[in-house]
């Protein structure tokens, strides 16, 4: 190789390092972006139901104030998921922009029974993995809880730090907590098993 | 003469009559309350928890409810009471099942499902908080 030929692969090599970061870095900037609320609630159809539900509840406002974003439990974290994710939303913005299929409350009301459902079986599917980001069973203290509660939990709170596969999920009982349920929502859904 | 004595006798009367209720105003059962002044802020109350639930106060008396209700809504669309204490799920759920007068309508058909004029929970069935009596009461229960 001569002096110039090294120059020449050095350059390259510095080039494509440089290029790799700022388009890298670039991409998960704009990943990053479209998982804040802010971007979730420019769509109206979000800022007007969703949003404005989610406002009435304890993932809102509470007594130590932390807070729930919308990413926090409908994006994944896992980065393979989350892509995944991102992709789906792909269809979202097409029902946004071609068929406006929620695009007046009156619309979301008429959905909203299907739209829930498809969220919840999406979180039987992946065990609840965006709850159990901030709600772990390890990390429950079964004391301080409601004597309701305990009852609910404790079978699957063994369970789980024993380290099995719990048979139930979050969202088999706790459905309804951060929006309103929809309409024709049979209680019987809310239990260990519960359809819906 | 006379006219003068008539006229101080009214005045005086009615002086005295003020003053009495001045004496015995009209205040509320809460305490006196500048109408100007902002008024006092009531301390804060939880909603009473508890376990095994309260017992009745008298003959059908609604029984009171022994649990927070503050994340519960009943609309158009759900009531989450149904939650646990609907026929569908009261067992499972170890919650008190909805009164069987409950699921009757206004014919007196009985019916399946909870009847509408009994679906608004809380129009009956009231949370309690751990708050002194306003007024003293001397109320006894049934035994």
């Amino acid at each position: 190789m001569t002096s110039g030929e090294k120059k020449g692969t050095f350059g390259i090599l510095v080039l494509g390092i440089v290029l790799g970061i700022a388009l890298w870095g670039g991409f998960n900037w704009t990943l990053d972006l479209t998982n804040t609320e802010v971007f979730c609630i420019s769509c109206h159809e979000m800022e007007a139901t969703p949003y404005n539900e989610l406002q009435e509840t304890v993932h809102f406002t509470n007594r130590t104030g932390v807070r729930a974003t919308c990413p926090d439990c409908h994006v994944p974290r896992p980065w393979i998921h989350k892509i995944i994710r991102k992709i789906q939303a792909s269809n979202e913005l097409y029902h946004h922009f071609v068929t406006g299929e929620i695009d007046t409350p009156e619309k979301f009301e008429e959905r909203r029974l299907a739209l829930a459902q498809s969220v919840w079986s999406a979180m039987k599917k992946t065990d609840s993995r965006e709850c159990r980001n901030c709600h772990k069973f390890e990390s429950m203290n079964l004391d301080k809880q409601q004597s309701r509660a305990v009852d609910a939990h404790e079978p699957y709170y063994w369970e789980a730090v024993d380290g099995k596969e719990p048979a139930y999920t979050c969202i088999d009982c706790h459905k309804g907590i951060a929006h309103s349920l929809p309409e024709g929502f049979d209680p019987a859904w809310n239990s260990p098993g519960g359809e819906g | 003469m006379k006219k003068i004595m008539v006229t101080l006798t009214t005045a005086l009367t009615v002086m005295i009559f003020n003053s009495i209720s001045m004496a015995g105003a009209v205040e509320s059962l809460r305490g006196f309350q500048d109408l100007m002044a902002t008024s006092q802020e009531p301390s804060k109350k939880e909603d009473l928890v508890v376990k095994g639930g309260i017992e009745r106060s008298y003959k059908q008396q609604p029984p009171v409810v022994p649990h927070k209700v503050d994340k519960d809504e009943i609309n158009l669309k759900v009531n989450t009471c149904l939650n646990c204490h609907s026929e569908k799920t009261f067992e499972a759920k170890k919650a008190p099942k909805i009164g069987d007068s409950h699921f009757v309508d206004r014919e007196g058909k009985v019916l399946n499902t909870l009847s509408s004029r009994r679906y608004f929970c809380n129009q009956c069935h009231a949370p309690q908080v751990n708050a002194d009596p306003l007024v003293e009461n001397t109320f006894e229960g049934a035994k």
